[in-house]
């Protein structure tokens, strides 16, 4: 579905992630993990080109969806947006009602349908199970909900654009315990729909939620992935010394 | 308690006492001055008398409060877009370099003496606006260049209040394929928007406080004006003129004029204080 190959990112000329090399596969669930400050997020941003928004931040390498590079399949930063959708670390609603937050990325994306609209509101609020809790209250302010209420509200207004890809910047871990398993659920439930790229520091998270892993690591103060492959097998019997401390908890 | 920090608490207590002291000092130094026109002549003669002839006795102060308000008022609608545009300007549009620029220029403009705004009108922009009829020196003329001196102070306000819009909301925008456009309109003017406000009250505060550039342009002839290239007078620029050989109750009347200029602005502070408290 969405791969990278030799994708480097620097910050004004300084290397953060060198050579990452990983393919997420149709349907599934691939978690990117590692300790703080080896460029997961980096690789993550750059995969939806949310590095634009990062003064100094430059991007090397390919990354290419359904085998043809990137830039080819989009005509622009928008379309890809769309396709390839991103649900951040602390959960971000804008300060709109909560049907708002969900028609704004609609409408900019030419549904102006209101019937259309509605429908699709009440489809994605089903999908991430928000609809019970807010059905009575979808004039109000998206900020009056939970943290975890709100990290649904986030997936489901990025799911409203029908995005091929999701990309999750530890979606969890802002939130209480309760919440965030609510969020992994829901995580769960997704899988076989969307193709899922989640970065998390939670090892068994990653080990319930992914058919695939990456390890992350800094070599020299540049971050790079030491291994990937089916979640089991890594930790299972991984041959790299540090995959294999890392991944039960000895390191890191 | 040591001896420094006893020593610097009663400094500090001090020039606190003292600096609410003149305000207070002012006030009533206005209000004892003023008793006399408000007791003799009384409030509704202001707006009732037939013309501004203060030596024959008649006290209209009606033509320069609507020419206060009109060049007040007018300089905020010139100066709120183009100081709110400054703003979504440096922290969207503008390519970083520009935007460094674009602020110091922005920042020179509110360092210009009213006395060279009111010259560079006089000179430059009156011949202009005389070809619209008249002078040159009329409300208009005032107005503009009035604009242009309180737009640092929504335009710098307006950045802040750009600048404290949450990154995780434009981020989330941008995550969703939003353009800019939309971003700053769905998203960022929303959420600004009471930064915005406050902005745009000190500005007017700023603009009904100025005095020195609207004498110099405005006209100054006391009669109600009947369009924005009518001369005018305003109150400033009223008590600027006249005070110096003004006595008796004309006297007073001037400091009548200069008490409702200041109740008008510390009304608009203590509404941008609260309103601030209430957005924190």
């Amino acid at each position: 579905m969405i791969s990278a190959i030799n994708l480097s990112v620097t910050y004004h000329g300084k290397i953060v992630l060198r050579d990452a090399t990983v393919k997420a596969e149709p349907g599934k669930v691939l978690a990117l993990v590692g300790p703080s400050g080896c460029g997961k997020t980096s690789f993550l941003a750059a995969l939806n080109r949310m590095t634009d928004l990062i003064p100094g931040a430059n991007i090397r390498g390919q990354i290419t969806f359904d085998g043809r590079p990137i830039d080819s399949v989009f005509s622009n930063r928008a379309e890809l947006r769309r396709h390839v959708g991103m649900i951040f670390q602390k959960p971000n609603p804008f300060a709109l009602s909560i049907r708002r937050n969900i028609e704004l990325g609609l409408r900019e994306h030419g549904q102006r349908n209101r019937d259309e609209l509605r429908q699709i509101t009440e489809k994605v609020l089903r999908d991430v199970g928000l609809w019970d809790e807010v059905q009575n209250r979808l004039d109000q302010s998206a900020l009056e909900l939970s943290g975890g209420q709100q990290q649904r509200l986030c997936i489901a207004r990025a799911i409203a654009l029908k995005p091929q890809v999701l990309l999750m910047d530890e979606p969890c871990s802002a939130l209480d315990p309760l919440a965030a398993e609510h969020v992994e659920k829901l995580i769960q439930s997704m899988r076989g729909q969307y193709t899922i790229i989640i970065v998390t520091h939670n090892l068994a998270q990653a080990r319930r939620l992914a058919d695939n892993i990456a390890v992350f690591w800094t070599r020299d103060s540049v971050g790079e992935i030491v291994e990937h492959g089916p979640t089991e097998t890594l930790f299972g019997a991984s041959s790299n010394e540090i995959v294999k401390s890392y991944l039960s908890g000895r390191r890191g | 308690m040591s001896r420094n920090d006893l020593i610097l608490k009663i400094i500090s207590r001090v020039s606190a006492l003292l600096s609410a002291a003149v305000v207070l000092l002012i006030l009533r130094f206005l209000i004892h001055e003023a008793t006399p026109a408000l007791r003799e002549i009384g409030l509704y003669r202001f707006l009732t008398d037939p013309s501004w002839h203060p030596l024959s006795g008649n006290f209209n102060l009606k033509p320069m409060i609507v020419a206060t308000l009109v060049t007040s008022l007018g300089a905020v609608l010139i100066a709120g877009p183009l100081g709110i545009a400054s703003g979504l300007f440096v922290h969207f549009y503008a390519p970083p370099a520009l935007a460094t620029w674009h602020r110091r220029i922005v920042e020179i403009l509110a360092g210009i003496p009213s006395v060279v705004f009111g010259l560079w009108g006089l000179v430059v922009l009156a011949p202009i606006i005389a070809n619209l009829g008249g002078s040159g020196q009329n409300l208009l003329t005032a107005t503009v260049v009035l604009g242009l001196m309180v737009l640092p102070t929504v335009a710098v306000l307006s950045d802040n209040a750009v600048a404290a819009v949450p990154r995780e909301a434009i981020q989330g925008a941008a995550a969703l394929g939003m353009s800019r456009w939309a971003t700053v309109w769905n998203i960022v003017l929303p959420e600004s928007r009471s930064g915005i406000v406050a902005g745009i009250i000190l500005a007017l505060t700023r603009a009904f406080g100025e005095t020195m550039a609207v004498l110099m342009l405005a006209g100054n002839v006391v009669e109600m004006p009947t369009s924005l290239l009518s001369p005018g007078r305003t109150l400033n620029a009223n008590i600027a003129l006249e005070l110096g050989y003004a006595s008796t109750s004309h006297r007073s009347v001037l400091f009548v004029s200069g008490l409702i200029l200041m109740l008008v602005v510390s009304v608009m502070v203590t509404v941008i204080s609260r309103r601030r408290r209430t957005t924190q």
